[in-house]
């Protein structure tokens, strides 16, 4: 489907600044060895994902309908032109806006909740990480078809709980659904990064905080907060990221009815249903696109750190 | 989804690492497993209980020359769909027969994955096949598939609550609110769900009105007067509180289920044969009183027109063994194979002498209900399916009928909600785009 690689921004500019200083011959052959043994592996990376993307760019350029083998041509633009004109694109699009806001800010709430409870757990603290990370061990397509029969009228037990007859038949009420299987299968991984953030702040800054005055709220705020921000931003980086894919919950819960389709969803309708290799890889190089812009907003707008950089962002 | 770091420990990873390899090194030898022995004729196939009898008994017939496995595919026609049309794309050599929907053979043959049948094996598979059914294996005047069995929906009803069943919609309607205000079981069930349960349902509720949706060549959207009183009455229909509530989420299955639950609302069910077999261990005091009729069909128009289901079977362009997988396709859906289907897994025949045929599964014994039935015994809404297939309707001829049908089930959903100019319209534009392949489908 979408392809999300992420390229890291540009690293700061190795300490060494190889142009200027003349490196021995024992130097360049070690570098040079080091470049052959990364060889291999770079080549696999851009072949594997390099090219699909470029491919894909190609195809969103014809008119390729798998059907119509005869009738495949170079259009140039028109098929940017059909899908961003087009009602459907646009509703997905919204949907899935939507989703990955509502979700992600839910999911920033509660991960914090977990994550302080986490690292102020005394005892038990592995199996209590363990325990919290459940949700997110279970293959999404299995939690999805569980959250679908719990919500079915003829088998499910949360549809009578709430009186409603059939919740996933219904727009507003389907979404809800798939934010809520959305926020119980990913709060976990959100935790978690956030936890890793809160092991940074160091106990004496809070003691001292405590000692001038500052409540738990204004310790929290003015305190932590500030110092755990690289890993909040990576953190809502990567489940911004995952959640404008959402495809599996949506596939199982809804199949996209009732205009409740992501881009994802109709991408793959387009591709694999429709078999328009055109149409589709244009929303694919969409997709892309935007995933692309999400990734360059939190990075320099908000100084993210990009997972791999030495820096711990830029504040 | 997210990212899978594996912290710092090399033993870790160079154990992933290897065991990796070892899978890609292995998947090559598993995959050529399959192709040693004798020459394998492949057979993608939804699942049906009993079609490995038929393929053993084929096999038989093949004598050692070749030898037909059955490959199942999933239970979802989009599924089964997916996986041909995934592998056909590639150019796969190991699909031989395929077993295609009757929506499909347009698309597959049209997109040049299909091998045309010719001379004898043409007329072979033309032999005595009802005519709705043989339509649908045909593209542009020339056979693409043999058909293997058809599909049309009866309309089912409880002979305690309406002795006498209704013949066309409006008195249908009628009685389900004459029901309804008595207190009794009323509801009218049919596949309201947005999915091609529901283009099925709109599909025969237009040829049975004299409408059409695409022109003949399936090249032109026409939408006409028929077309427009189906979706008033589909509308109806769904509106006047006479079906479940939970009609837009009704599949067949549902359906099925609605009807035969204990203490059902339901007074009519419109679905396919099968029920009959279900019904039976499902609610068997509802079973006995089960009783059929034809379709209803429109006032004023004469007897209904039902959309016909079912599969046939095609040959891949890229088999390579072309005229043995011919014969066995003619084999897996000859009379004999055909009706023991029919028997055993309750798929219509599309040969229409299977229909009167007298004679026992085994004909060397007596005929008995239980242990040796004939189509008569097993069978017995046969007759009203025949009568239906005699005049039935087909589904738009097309090779984006997929795309006519997405945008079809959307543009209907949900039904009690129909505008007729509007949704008319919309459905006018939505599939002008998609005859096209220009649209996006949603």
């Amino acid at each position: 489907m979408s392809q999300t690689v992420v390229t890291p921004p540009t690293t700061t500019e190795s300490p060494k600044k190889p142009g200027k200083t003349v490196l021995s011959e024992g130097k360049r052959a070690e570098r040079r060895l080091g470049w052959l043994l990364c060889a291999p592996a770079a080549i696999v990376m851009l072949a594997v994902t390099g090219w699909p993307i470029i491919y894909s760019v190609w195809l969103s350029l014809q008119r390729y309908d798998l059907r119509f083998p005869d009738q495949r041509e170079f259009i140039g633009l028109e098929n940017y032109i059909a899908v961003l004109s087009d009602g459907y694109w646009w509703t997905a699009f919204g949907v899935t806006v939507l989703l990955t806001v509502v979700s992600v800010a839910i999911e920033l709430v509660l991960g914090m909740l977990l994550a302080l409870v986490m690292h102020r757990t005394l005892v038990g603290r592995g199996l209590v990480r363990t325990v919290t990370l459940i949700p997110y061990g279970i293959v999404t397509v299995v939690a999805a078809f569980s959250w679908f029969y719990a919500w079915n009228a003829d088998t499910g037990y949360l549809s009578d709980l709430v009186g409603a007859q059939a919740p996933l038949t219904e727009q507003i009420p389907s979404l809800l659904i798939i934010i809520l299987a959305e926020v119980w299968k990913t709060t976990p991984f959100m935790a978690l990064l956030l936890m890793a953030g809160l092991a940074l702040v160091p106990d004496d800054l809070l003691k001292a905080a405590s000692m001038d005055g500052a409540s738990a709220w204004q310790r929290f705020t003015k305190v932590m907060v500030p110092v755990m921000k690289p890993a909040i931003l990576v953190a809502l980086l990567f489940r911004t990221l995952d959640a404008f894919r959402i495809f599996d919950n949506i596939f199982v819960l809804t199949k996209g009815a009732n205009d409740t389709s992501s881009v994802s969803m109709i991408t793959y309708n387009n591709l694999i249903k429709g078999l328009n290799l055109g149409i589709g890889s244009t929303m694919s190089v969409l997709i892309f696109i935007a995933v692309a812009i999400i990734a360059f907003i939190f990075v320099k707008l908000f100084g993210a750190a990009a997972p791999g950089s030495d820096q711990e962002g830029r504040r | 989804m997210g990212s899978t770091r594996t912290g710092g420990r090399g033993v870790v990873r160079w154990r992933a690492a290897a065991a990796t390899c070892a899978a890609l090194v292995a998947t090559p030898t598993v995959a050529a497993c399959g192709s040693d022995g004798g020459m394998q004729i492949n057979v993608y196939y939804a699942p049906e209980q009993n079609f490995q009898s038929v393929i053993d008994k084929c096999n038989e017939k093949a004598n050692g020359r070749y030898e037909i496995v059955y490959r199942t595919l999933p239970r979802d026609a989009d599924g089964q769909r997916e996986q041909m049309v995934r592998r056909l794309a590639a150019e796969d050599t190991d699909l031989d027969i395929l077993g295609l929907d009757v929506t499909w053979v347009p698309e597959f043959a049209e997109a040049q994955w299909l091998e045309e049948w010719t001379g004898e094996n043409r007329s072979d598979a033309e032999a005595g096949v009802l005519e709705g059914p043989l339509s649908t294996a045909m593209w542009e005047g020339k056979l693409y598939a043999a058909t293997k069995n058809t599909n049309v929906q009866l309309l089912w009803y409880d002979e305690r609550v309406t002795p006498e069943p209704p013949e066309t919609w409006r008195e249908m309607i009628d009685m389900a609110k004459d029901l309804k205000a008595q207190g009794k079981p009323y509801e009218i069930l049919f596949t309201g769900a947005q999915y091609e349960g529901l283009v099925v349902t709109y599909n025969t509720l237009v040829a049975s009105a004299g409408g059409k949706i695409l022109s003949d060549d399936g090249t032109e959207v026409v939408m006409d007067e028929g077309a427009l009183d189906a979706l008033e009455l589909l509308k109806e229909v769904s509106s006047s509180g006479i079906t479940d509530p939970s009609l837009t989420n009704a599949q067949e299955q549902q359906v099925q289920q609605a009807f035969e639950a204990p203490g059902s609302n339901s007074a009519f069910e419109l679905n396919w044969p099968y029920v009959y077999a279900a019904i039976q261990e499902a609610n068997p005091e509802r079973a006995e009183n089960l009783a059929w009729a034809r379709y209803p069909g429109i006032e004023g128009e004469g007897p209904s027109r039902v959309t016909v289901g079912g599969y046939n079977l095609a040959v891949s362009k890229y088999s390579q063994h072309k005229p043995e997988a011919f014969e066995a396709a003619l084999c897996l859906r000859s009379p004999e194979s055909q009706k023991f289907s029919a028997i055993k897994d309750g798929v219509p025949p599309t040969i229409e002498s299977v229909y009167t045929d007298v004679t026992p599964l085994d004909p060397s014994q007596p005929e008995d209900a239980a242990t040796n039935p004939s189509m008569a015994t097993a069978y017995p809404m046969k007759d009203v399916i025949l009568e239906e297939l005699e005049d039935a309707a087909v589904r738009p001829l097309t090779p984006v009928y997929q795309n006519l049908s997405t945008i079809t089930a959307k543009v209907l959903s949900p039904p009690a909600e129909i505008d007729v100019e509007e949704t008319a319209q919309e459905l006018r534009d939505g599939l002008q785009k998609a005859l096209e392949s220009k649209g996006v489908l949603p």
